[in-house]
């Protein structure tokens, strides 16, 4: 079966510097793979590329089937996949509700899934008609969470997602992570927070420098294959 | 593509309502040109019922410009520019949509202009017809020409200069052609005016078509 994720020696450019030096990455449907590094590594800029946001200067790079060297296919797949990074693109002037409907609706999501999107991210009620700019950092996260839920992505690219929520939150975002993969869909994710996406993870890739230094053959299906 | 240009403009309208700015802020500016034209011509009431046409029209461009900023501020905060891009939505539709929506703004700052040139400035509307055509089409080509040269300007740091010396160039035929065609509804001939409203709905046509087909390389380059 064809990868979600296929990167053979995949360099993006920041301006005129190489921000991915050569990334080997292969994610199978249905896997949750974690990235690991340090600090300015690439993970966030290997996960901006997989969602068809930055060029492809040299290599492949293959997202659920369109090649990303292809502009027009790049822009393709984004309406395929969710980031979640950190940036939140919410309207600071709109309520929950609105972000979440845009958002939805941008994607072709039916009322009752903005509904069910909202409710599943803890944000229906009264919570729902606040004005973003009034949210907490956490409360933000969520509505961001909620946002990429309405959209219903089949592939999930998580940039840093535990960061800013509180403990309920963090469990409510494993639950949701773990739920996607239930019902298809793969997700690629980074965080700091390594017991925790750890315990999420089907599989660690490290990264560093710009590229991957570690294992990234996916596993075989019900392999575990955590790298330490 | 139409639906996208819905939900893209009922979401700025929306962001507007809440925000106020152009109610809060906006017109309050509109206005402030127009008592400053009148007291810097006051002493000469007639240069200053002759150029009504224009002063009005040099106003709505001034409100343009910060109706423009503002459309493309609301995309710049928070990484709403890589959300648009990632949204799924036609960028044809993100275009018409945010031009829409400035459309509707610069609309109704043109109805607290035009009180305001009546009441200020004497004005007489002679030419209804001629005037509200003249009105439509320029609107729409101020925010066709603007929303295009926006999305230009927005993903630069000098976004906030840069826009005016872009923009005022490319929008001085809407503000020649809405000039005259003023003129003479606010007491001319109106059928001198009808050529000159012809020449804004070419102008708003033009860079409707243009918008609509580089709006997408424009939102994904700049």
């Amino acid at each position: 079966m064809e990868p979600v994720v296929h990167l053979r020696g995949a360099v993006t450019l920041l301006g005129r510097f190489p921000a991915l030096a050569g990334i080997d990455l292969d994610v199978s449907a249905g896997e949750i793979v974690l990235l690991r590094g340090p600090n300015g590594a690439g993970k966030t800029t290997l996960l901006r590329l997989c969602a068809g946001l930055l060029p492809v200067a040299r290599g492949t790079a293959t997202v659920l089937g369109h090649d990303l060297a292809d502009r027009r296919q790049a822009r393709s797949v984004r309406s395929r996949v969710g980031l979640l990074g950190h940036a939140t693109g919410l309207y600071d002037e709109l309520t929950v509700a609105d972000n979440v409907r845009f958002w939805g609706r941008a994607a072709g999501a039916a009322p009752a899934e903005v509904a069910g999107a909202l409710a599943a991210c803890g944000l229906d009620g009264r919570l729902s008609d606040l004005i973003v700019a009034r949210l907490s950092a956490g409360q933000r996260r969520r509505t961001s969470l909620a946002c990429l839920l309405a959209r219903r992505p089949e592939l999930w690219l998580l940039d840093e997602p535990h960061a800013g929520l509180d403990h309920e939150g963090r469990d409510l975002l494993d639950d949701l992570v773990r739920r996607a993969v239930a019902d298809g869909a793969t997700v690629v994710l980074s965080s700091h927070e390594l017991d925790r996406a750890e315990g999420l993870a089907h599989r660690v890739v490290h990264i560093a420098g710009g590229t991957t230094d570690a294992p990234t053959a996916a596993p075989t299906s019900g392999e575990v294959a955590l790298v330490p | 593509m139409f639906h996208d240009a819905a939900l893209v403009a009922g979401k700025d309208l929306r962001i507007e309502l809440r925000s106020k700015v152009t109610l809060q802020q906006m017109a309050p500016f509109a206005v402030l040109v127009l008592i400053l034209f009148g007291v810097a011509l006051d002493p000469d009431r007639g240069v200053l019922g002759r150029a009504s046409a224009g002063l009005f029209w040099v106003a709505v461009l001034f409100c343009a410009l910060l109706a423009i900023q503002r459309a493309f501020t609301i995309e710049a905060a928070d990484g709403g520019r890589d959300a648009l891009r990632l949204s799924g939505l036609d960028p044809a539709g993100v275009f018409l949509g945010k031009a829409a929506a400035i459309a509707v703004q610069l609309a109704a700052l043109e109805v607290v202009l035009a009180v305001g040139v009546v009441i200020m400035y004497g004005a007489e509307v002679t030419g209804w017809p001629l005037l509200v055509a003249t009105c439509l089409a320029a609107t729409t080509g101020l925010a066709a020409a603007g929303t295009l040269y926006g999305v230009l300007a927005a993903g630069l740091r000098v976004r906030e200069t840069l826009l005016p010396i872009l923009l005022l160039p490319v929008l001085s035929p809407v503000l020649i052609g809405a000039t005259k065609a003023f003129e003479a509804a606010l007491g001319g001939v109106a059928a001198d005016g009808w050529p000159w409203c012809g020449l804004l709905v070419t102008f708003a046509l033009l860079y409707l078509a243009f918008g609509t087909l580089a709006f997408g390389t424009l939102l994904e380059e700049s």
